[in-house]
């Protein structure tokens, strides 16, 4: 029992651990909302956007840089659309007397 | 920044994230757990960008791919949330592969040894191929949703089928893997099995749609909502970011959760929908037993009886979205309401093209979320229900389900058939998806308003006085 742990082996622990979480708070969705949740989840899966910034990231541009500034243009798209969309719907699950409230704006 | 400090923002990312899905536990939380989402993206966003060095090149191709996001974002019917969720799929498989592409053209970018190391041409590998597959299948699943079947065959929402399909997926499945093994065995920059791997990949995504048909969207769209997630969770083991990782996992399980739940709904397996060709065999049996009488009634027939009834439930399905008479709906209820009527909206899981589309359609039209049920909550009242409205659904109304030996026996149903009355609006006396015929349509109580749902429920609030 020498030496480092491999970076792998700690992604595997954190993957392993995220699946479980994401498990559990999914099924306590209501599934009134699951359209909604499918466009957040979409939104927080362009986090991917992340590894483009990284890959258009470097002082030459290149052939890598170029497809990294298009993969942060895609997912640009899913960021701002799928967070602005998400609060577009909740926005309209509103409780009684949605006229009343209305008036008031 | 450091990298223990870089790592300890995507910490707190990640905890946003989680935030922002727990959120959607109830409608009152949901919208501040989107908040959360919002703040978590931008904090990764934000350090990632403090860590590198082309600050502007990045922010333009950021701010044209958001200013369409944002315009797509406002302008979308909710009619046409299905297949924008579909579309928004597709860009994460694109850039997981673009992103994989980058990574082999010069791992020492993203803090990678070049050469790169087996560990990580194997998790680049299985990054990209989901990727690939995630975007193909996703515009085919797009173009399904959107209807642009009559100008391509290949998005036809009927199930594309032909002789050895299966088998010729298997066979590109094996080459797939194939290719990805020498990719991770040779040295240096594998450019050629690379590259073949994702062409193998892009043509088994849009085979493994093409099969599927229009009413096992739901699932299909889960399916690849959980892929995209995954494909993510593959490039952050690629680039050791526990960040993506996360992300990824979370999306990933939210899909083949929501997946799940629609298989089930549907009393289908997971396996038995990804072969596809449901409908077209039985689709010619269960007609020609036309010897049963329907009863069919006008709008204002239809409106006399809701008008006087004590109760009623709404059961909304596919139908409705297209003609998009969810307004219209919900002026009648508002004047059933008014005249003292008990008016409870009942909705199946796999009602329309996606999970929760009708909640989100109902949702537009101000109906309050507290006269919207779900089977289970409502099921156990039909019983003491004076009228049923079903709009444009079909299947999941079908008392066939409970008989055994029918193709759909099993799965669980709205119970409309146990109200006093029935009014069933159609457009024609077409089978559903499934291919069965609908007892529901031909008992006593029944009676068929046909027409266009948007077009009859406007004749009906006209005769609701």
């Amino acid at each position: 029992m020498t030496g480092t742990i491999d970076p792998t082996v700690i992604n595997l622990v954190v993957f392993v651990l995220a699946v479980f979480v994401g498990y559990h708070v999914i099924w306590n969705v209501t599934p009134a909302l699951h359209t909604p949740l499918m466009s957040v989840t979409n939104a927080i899966s362009s986090v991917i956007i992340v590894g483009a910034i990284l890959a258009a990231g470097p002082y030459e541009t290149d052939f890598g840089s170029i497809l990294g500034a298009v993969a942060v243009g895609l997912a640009a798209v899913n960021v701002f659309g799928g967070f602005l969309v998400t609060q577009r719907m909740l926005g309209m699950f509103k409780k009684k007397a949605p006229k009343a409230e209305k008036e008031k704006a | 920044m450091s990298a223990n400090q870089l790592a300890l923002w995507y910490l707190a990312a990640s905890v946003l994230f989680i935030l922002a899905l727990k959120g959607l536990s109830s409608p009152v939380s949901a919208r501040r757990g989107n908040l959360f989402g919002m703040i978590g993206m931008a904090i990764a966003v934000v350090v990632t960008l403090a860590v590198t060095k082309k600050v502007a090149f990045i922010l333009v191709a950021a701010a044209i791919g958001g200013m369409v996001g944002a315009f797509v974002a406002r302008r979308v019917q909710m009619t046409q949330m299905p297949e924008l969720v579909a579309a928004m799929h597709s860009l994460v498989g694109m850039a997981a592969v673009l992103i994989a592409i980058a990574v082999v053209n010069n791992p020492a970018t993203f803090g990678i040894p070049d050469p790169m190391p087996v560990g990580n041409r194997l998790e680049l590998f299985i990054g990209s191929f989901i990727g690939a597959v995630t975007f193909s299948g996703s515009v085919i699943a797009f173009g399904k949703l959107a209807g642009l079947g009559k100008k391509f065959r290949l998005f036809s929402s009927a199930p594309v089928a032909f002789g050895g399909q299966h088998i010729l997926n298997l066979a590109l499945a094996i080459a797939m893997i194939g290719f990805g093994v020498a990719f991770f065995l040779a040295e240096g920059r594998a450019w050629a099995p690379f590259a073949a791997m994702l062409a193998v990949a892009f043509v088994l995504g849009v085979l493994i749609i093409i099969p599927i048909g229009g009413a096992d969207m739901p699932v299909v769209i889960s399916m690849l909502n959980s892929y995209s997630g995954w494909a993510a969770a593959g490039i952050g083991f690629s680039l050791n970011n526990t960040m993506l990782i996360i992300a990824g996992s979370l999306v990933g399980s939210s899909g083949a959760i929501l997946s799940y739940i629609m298989c089930k709904a549907m009393n289908r397996s997971f396996i038995s929908v990804i072969m596809g060709g449901f409908g077209a065999a039985e689709g010619t049996t269960a007609a020609g037993t036309g010897e049963k009488t329907v009863r069919s009634g006008s709008a204002e027939d239809a409106a006399f009886l809701l008008a006087n009834a004590e109760s009623v439930v709404i059961v909304p399905g596919y139908g409705l979205a297209v003609a998009r008479a969810q307004h219209a709906v919900k002026e009648m209820a508002q004047k059933l309401i008014a005249k003292g009527v008990n008016v409870r909206y009942a909705i199946h899981p796999v009602a329309g093209r996606m999970p929760g589309h009708m909640n989100v359609l109902l949702a537009e039209a101000e109906v309050p979320y507290e006269q919207v049920f779900e089977m289970e909550d409502i099921n156990g009242e039909f019983g003491t229900t004076d009228v049923v409205l079903v709009l444009g659904a079909n299947d999941v109304v079908n008392p066939l389900a409970h008989e055994k030996g029918s193709a759909i026996y099993g799965m669980p149903i709205l119970e409309a058939h146990k109200a006093r009355t029935v009014l069933v609006n159609k457009r024609s006396m077409a089978a559903g998806y499934a291919g069965l015929d609908n007892p529901l349509f031909y008992m006593e109580k029944t009676m068929m308003v046909f027409g266009d749902a948007k077009k009859v429920v406007e004749d009906m609030v006209k005769a609701i006085e």
